[in-house]
């Protein structure tokens, strides 16, 4: 031990340090915080985040929506649900882009040298990521409104059917940030990281009741893909219960319990591996 | 007699067809300063990966501060300090939060943290910076603020991957100054470097590697003395006049004589023979060529890395206008 260890106000630097275990929770939000004062400061990313959702609505609301009719509900809110829920997905490929540039840069060499929890890196990234999702959620219920979207869902039944979506964006993420991971090049993550969404957006019951898609595609809408299931939830809590009983939905539980357990899933997958991969960084 | 602060043993390490390390070994007694000394591709940065942790080895045993590298990886994190090849530092944060933040990743409470970086942006003269974000940083001010977030918890063992690669010489000559003071404190360093200058500037021992291999190892003095003592050189004023020279100087440069076409030098040992230089003088002058200079040189680490190594050392190519045959890999 060297005479001249630096002390700030009486603490000696080096010793908190070589006693420090790394705590996930303190660590994850540092990052989530150096997070949040990048994305602050580069107003484009949010710009662009929320700029393609809207196209989006306006796009579905007034160029295809005209000539697509659901029975028994305004095609816009049958819309705004799926459209939201495909937002938020989509959103969660900033993860992918923001691990991929933290590695590039060299962050990532620096974290993973330090004494910090080695998952603290990734939630705080994920983390972080959810408070753009929440501003596209906000910007979108309100041009959602403006085309006229009538929601009438109760107001529980509203949060119930946001904080469905949001759940699931934040799987998305750790998925997303698997990917980053996993590709390590920021142009990788643009090019290969999320063209797999467009798929599973698309085939999915968010623009267009899936009865009228070939049976392969329409079985793959109707029971397998998860979007289906959390845009459904979001319009049946969203349009209010009245509406069930068309083939619009069959019961809201299941529809909020099989999106929450997507969800969960996911987690319980993709967050081990995006440890493990965050391990393997160097090899 | 203390464990040293960083020891390997057989390092292996590949990726894929390329053997990054191939059975390296290293020791760095505490509080000393070693040079980790070769060219491109030759494993530094590898070596340092693995000491810190960032990678594992595929063989070989390491141990830093103390703690093995494979099996106490938390330990030895809160013991070192990383200055990577490339600055990792965060573009869209200030100098200042930065350093905060390396402190609070590194377990220091905020206001601890804070105090810590005032403090390190005052050392490293970046106080009237610490405010801007480090993306409109010169190259200098960013090696500084990469360097002054390795130090942060004041480590035991610092590990700077070529730390001033790409810096101008006055921005070199200043990231020396701050790397002496760390050293004066007792810190003990590995420090790779392609600049055999800067190996013979800060480290007490150097150790030359290339393809993944400690080739040779000793203080400067030492490597130096094995390329053999000081050499005449001789540049003539008339370079297409070479043949005419050698022509003079064979005998008394007895077999040992090499000529450069491209400047018009030549060059031979001294053989600690003071008399030789005189002989020389009075052959040049009896062919009549005439010299913009004639004198002793003292061998250089770049001569001691092309012995060594059989390649020039990258500086040098650098600063030579016209590329060299080199023997192997840039
Ligand atoms: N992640 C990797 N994947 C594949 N090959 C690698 C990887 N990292 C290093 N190598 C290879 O291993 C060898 C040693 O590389 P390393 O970066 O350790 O050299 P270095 O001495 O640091 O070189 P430089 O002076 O250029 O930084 C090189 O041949 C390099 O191409
Ligand atoms: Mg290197």
């Amino acid at each position: 031990m060297s005479a001249a260890t630096p002390t700030v106000t009486g603490h000696d630097v080096a010793e908190i340090a070589r006693t420090y275990r790394g705590s996930f929770l303190r660590d994850s939000i540092v990052v989530a915080r150096r997070n949040l004062r990048r994305i602050a400061r580069q107003p484009q990313i949010a710009v662009f985040v929320l700029i393609q959702p809207i196209m989006f609505v306006l796009l579905f609301r007034y160029i295809f929506g005209g000539a697509i009719t659901i029975p028994g509900i305004p095609y816009v809110d049958f819309l705004m649900p799926g459209i939201i829920v495909q937002t938020l997905v989509f959103g969660a490929a900033t993860t992918a882009i923001g691990v991929a540039e933290d590695l590039k840069s060299g962050i990532v060499d620096r974290f993973r040298a330090l004494p910090m929890n080695r998952s603290a890196a990734m939630a705080g990234r994920v983390v972080s990521d959810q408070v753009l999702n929440l501003m596209s959620l906000v910007v979108m219920v309100v041009v959602g409104l403006l085309v006229g979207w009538r929601p009438t869902g109760t107001p529980a039944e509203l949060a119930l059917a946001f904080g469905v979506v949001v759940v699931f964006a934040l799987s998305f993420s750790w998925i997303m940030a698997a990917i980053g991971l996993a590709l390590k090049e920021p142009e990788a993550v643009q090019s290969a990281g999320f063209i797999w969404l467009f798929p599973l957006t698309f085939i999915s019951n968010v623009f267009v009741p899936p009865s009228t898609m070939p049976p392969i595609l329409q079985n793959f809408a109707e029971n397998i893909n998860p979007v289906s299931l959390v845009s459904n939830s979001a319009r049946v809590l969203t349009t209010g219960a009245y509406l069930c009983g068309e083939d619009l939905c069959t019961d809201v539980s299941a529809n909020v319990l099989g999106s929450l357990g997507w969800s969960i899933g996911i987690m319980v997958v993709f967050v081990p591996v995006t440890a493990w991969l965050w391990g393997r960084l160097g090899d | 007699m203390t464990a040293p602060a960083v020891e390997a043993h057989g390092l292996v390490k590949r990726f894929g067809e390329t053997t990054a390390l191939d059975g390296f070994d290293l020791e760095v007694p505490t509080g000393t300063v070693l040079g980790l000394l070769g060219p491109n591709g030759a494993g530094k940065t590898t070596a340092v990966h693995i000491l810190t942790t960032l990678s594992r080895a595929d063989e070989g045993t390491a141990r830093v501060a103390g703690f093995d590298v494979a099996t106490e990886g938390a330990r030895i994190r809160s013991r070192i300090g990383l200055t990577g090849q490339f600055a990792a530092i965060d573009e869209h944060l200030t100098g200042r939060e930065n350093l905060v933040m390396v402190a609070q990743l590194s377990g220091l409470p905020r206001d601890v943290a804070r105090g810590r970086a005032d403090d390190l942006l005052d050392r490293f003269g970046l106080s009237d910076a610490g405010g801007r974000a480090a993306r409109g940083y010169s190259g200098g001010m960013r090696r500084r603020l990469d360097l002054a977030a390795s130090l942060v918890t004041s480590p035991e063992v610092v590990f700077l991957d070529e730390p001033t690669t790409g810096l101008d010489p006055s921005s070199r000559f200043a990231l020396w100054e701050v790397i002496r003071e760390v050293v004066a404190l007792g810190t003990s360093v590995l420090l790779t470097t392609q600049y055999l200058e800067e190996a013979d500037e800060l480290a007490d021992d150097i150790l030359v590697m290339n393809h993944g291999r400690g080739i040779a190892q000793g203080t400067a003095a030492e490597l130096k003395d094995r390329v053999g003592g000081e050499t005449i050189v001789v540049e003539l004023s008339d370079p297409t006049a070479l043949d005419r020279a050698s022509d003079a100087l064979r005998d008394i440069a007895g077999g040992e004589l090499h000529t450069d076409p491209r400047n018009g030098r030549l060059s031979f040992p001294a053989k600690g023979d003071r008399a030789r230089l005189a002989a020389t003088v009075r052959a040049l002058d009896d062919a009549d060529l005439d010299l913009v200079d004639l004198g002793l040189r003292r061998p250089s680490l770049d001569d001691v890395f092309l012995e060594l190594t059989g390649e020039r050392a990258v500086a040098d190519e650098a600063a030579d206008d016209v590329a060299q045959p080199t023997g192997g890999r840039r």
